[in-house]
């Protein structure tokens, strides 16, 4: 830090708030992660005091392991957010780029278009969805719950990146045209590396709802192979008993995927912003 | 789409003796309803130095651009070396471009950078490397290869856009105001390299600036260029000696040529126009009578700012130093050889 631009009264609050606002944020997961290291008992008796050996009790976590198939739940979540990001930014670069970078007649209205799906929620159109799915046979499979986010994280996808992308220096590309890249080169190799600090933030934005949805799984999806870890979840949850530990367990480790998937997203975000542009 | 595409290949591989002329007939383009060029017709020859001047927002990069084939013209014909270019794709126009931002690739290193456009062409490596070597001992960037344009200060940035641009030994140079981002005194030290390159390659070379001084001291011959249209093309004596309009008398030179209204002075024409140089100090007596507005001492020249009783304002040039302050009354005298006379219509009276 530059010791001319700081002041320690002014650090001092900065931090402060941001110290404030971390706890509010982090306070639930905690109590979720902590609550499902105790027994029983004591997550209600309790609920805000730290497993002590007394109420240490890995129920929770034995019981995840054991009953329905939570290995498989991963890893049908995972595949699912993984592919939908990867459709996301591909497909939501590529129209970004051609928005930003060519004029045609139809631009101004595409990009419209591609807008209005950001207003309008796609569960609007759920049973159509649904109907589409039987029509094609893909119920019941983890291909119909990566077409349905695909569809969903677009248009913010392509939102953002045509920002980003009408500012990365026309020059750079020209050059590229005038050194006989092809588009495709001029896309991937020089323009896609300049906006990676906005295709991260548009994978965390797009990785969040698609890994905590319950909706369309549970409508699209829910059959034992293709069960995501939410859905699996909800398997804990009766209409008259919940088995507390389990749910708190299964919720505790459906964060540890996101959260390394996260790390690997800021990563790229701060390694972009620091990597040098074209001036 | 807004490139041609097409397969025509011309020239890519000619020798370095390559010379290219340029021919623009009747060049239009259009951003929607907005016509930002309006008809440009030139001729350059082989080896020929061009710069364009012209104010900012005049057209002079979207020309440059259609030269390119960035840009598709709505209208008109460019043709490179006799041949007509309209749907040769850029890479293939036998052009090398330098850019006002550099724009060099900031993932690949120097080498990278120069050899790219050749090793897109299909050239075998030991060519790639040869011409590297060679631009680069031109430019003396030799120890700077392995490194990324983010290691490199501004100056440095830009000669390696020449040396892309050296490296594909184009028939045509184009440049897009290439030293505006760079300080005075490597301006000066870059326009003389520029020089030199285009002594050394005989390579035509296209140059746009709106910096008079780099156009004036470059070029063979400059285009005036004013709202999409061609004001005047000449020598560089020729536009600062025979302007043919307002817009040409008042954009070269610098300070400004005075204007002077014809009624004020008792002349026929519409406006009368002397440049500061020409107009003569004396302490009693002269032409008009006027007080010192403000006075700039640059050591070698002194320039005065008058209010004078007949005349108006007049910006007078003096060589050398001299002792006048504002608010002193002084007598501005006009070289009457070197008066200009306009017509209504803005055009010289001959
Ligand atoms: N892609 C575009 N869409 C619409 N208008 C454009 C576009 N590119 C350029 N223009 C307009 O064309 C005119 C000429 O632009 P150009 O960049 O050729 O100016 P210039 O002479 O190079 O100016 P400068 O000296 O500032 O670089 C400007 O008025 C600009 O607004
Ligand atoms: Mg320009």
């Amino acid at each position: 830090m530059n010791k001319a631009r700081t002041s320690i009264p002014r650090a001092a609050a900065a931090h402060a708030v941001l110290i404030v606002y971390t706890i509010i944020a982090l306070f639930p997961v905690l109590i979720v992660v902590v609550n499902s290291f105790k027994s029983r008992g004591a997550i209600f008796r309790a609920p805000l005091s730290l497993p002590g050996p007394k109420t240490f009790d890995l129920i929770g976590y034995t019981t995840v392991m054991a009953q329905g198939n939570f290995p498989l739940y991963f890893w049908n979540s995972l595949v699912v957010t993984v592919v939908s990001i990867f459709l996301v930014l591909l497909f939501g670069a590529m129209a970004a780029f051609a928005l930003a970078e060519y004029r045609f007649r139809a631009n101004t209205m595409t990009g419209l278009y591609l807008a209005l799906g950001i207003m309008i929620p796609i569960r609007l159109g759920t049973v159509a969805i649904l109907r589409l799915m039987v029509a094609s046979g893909l119920v019941d499979t983890l291909t119909a719950l990566i077409l349905v986010y695909t569809a969903q994280g677009i248009p913010l996808a392509v939102f953002i990146l045509s920002e980003f992308m009408k500012q990365v220096s026309d020059d750079l590309k020209n050059a590229g045209r005038i050194d006989g890249l092809s588009e495709y080169r001029i896309f991937f190799r020089l323009v896609l590396p300049l906006v990676r600090p906005a295709m991260a933030t548009v994978a965390v934005f797009t990785m969040i709802p698609i890994w905590n949805d319950l909706w369309f799984p549970l409508i699209l999806a829910p059959s034992e192979a293709t069960k995501t870890v939410t859905l699996g979840a909800q398997l804990f949850l009766g209409q008259f008993v919940t088995d507390w530990n389990a749910v708190l367990a299964a919720l505790s480790l459906a964060i540890l995927p996101v959260l390394v998937l996260y790390l690997i997203f800021s990563r790229q975000l701060i390694r972009g912003i620091t990597s040098g542009a074209v001036k | 789409m807004r490139r041609p595409r097409g397969c025509r290949r011309i020239g890519l591989h000619a020798g370095n003796d390559a010379l290219g002329s340029l021919t623009l007939e009747n060049i239009r383009k259009s951003f929607g309803k907005v016509d930002v060029l309006k008809g440009i017709d030139l001729d350059v020859k082989d080896g020929e130095f061009v710069t364009f001047v012209g104010p900012s927002g005049c057209g002079k990069s979207t020309l440059l651009r259609v030269i390119a084939g960035l840009e598709d013209a709505s209208g008109g014909s460019v043709r490179i070396d006799g041949e007509e270019v309209g749907s040769v794709p850029p890479a293939k126009r036998g052009i090398a471009m330098v850019f006002q931002s550099y724009a060099l690739y900031p993932h690949l290193t120097v080498r990278d950078n120069m050899g790219l456009g050749l090793k897109q062409a299909g050239e075998p490596k030991k060519i790639i490397e040869e011409r590297v070597r060679v631009a680069t001992s031109m430019l003396s960037l030799g120890d700077y290869l392995d490194r990324r344009p983010a290691e490199l200060s501004g100056g440095q940035r830009q000669r390696v856009a020449i040396g892309r641009a050296i490296v594909r030994k184009p028939k045509l140079f184009l440049f897009d105001e290439p030293l505006s981002n760079l300080d005075a005194a490597l301006r000066v030290n870059t326009r003389l390299e520029i020089a030199r390159l285009h002594r050394e390659l005989t390579a035509t070379m296209i140059y746009v600036t709106h910096d008079q001084v780099e156009a004036m001291t470059l070029a063979d011959r400059i285009v005036v260029l004013n709202k999409g249209v061609v004001e005047q093309v000449g020598l560089p004596m020729e536009l600062y000696n025979r302007p043919a309009n307002l817009f040409v008398a008042g954009f070269i030179g610098s300070p400004q040529m005075n204007f002077i209204e014809g009624s004020r002075l008792g002349e026929s024409a519409a406006t009368i126009g002397i440049r500061p140089e020409h107009v003569s100090i004396g302490k009693e007596s002269g032409t008009w009578k006027g007080k010192v507005l403000h006075a700039e001492h640059l050591g070698a020249d002194t320039i005065l700012y008058l209010d004078t009783e007949k005349a108006g304002f007049v910006t007078a040039r003096l060589f050398g130093e001299h002792r006048f302050a504002a608010d002193d009354v002084l007598y501005a005298t006009p070289d009457p050889a070197r008066i200009y006379r306009f017509g209504q219509d803005g055009r010289v009276l001959s």
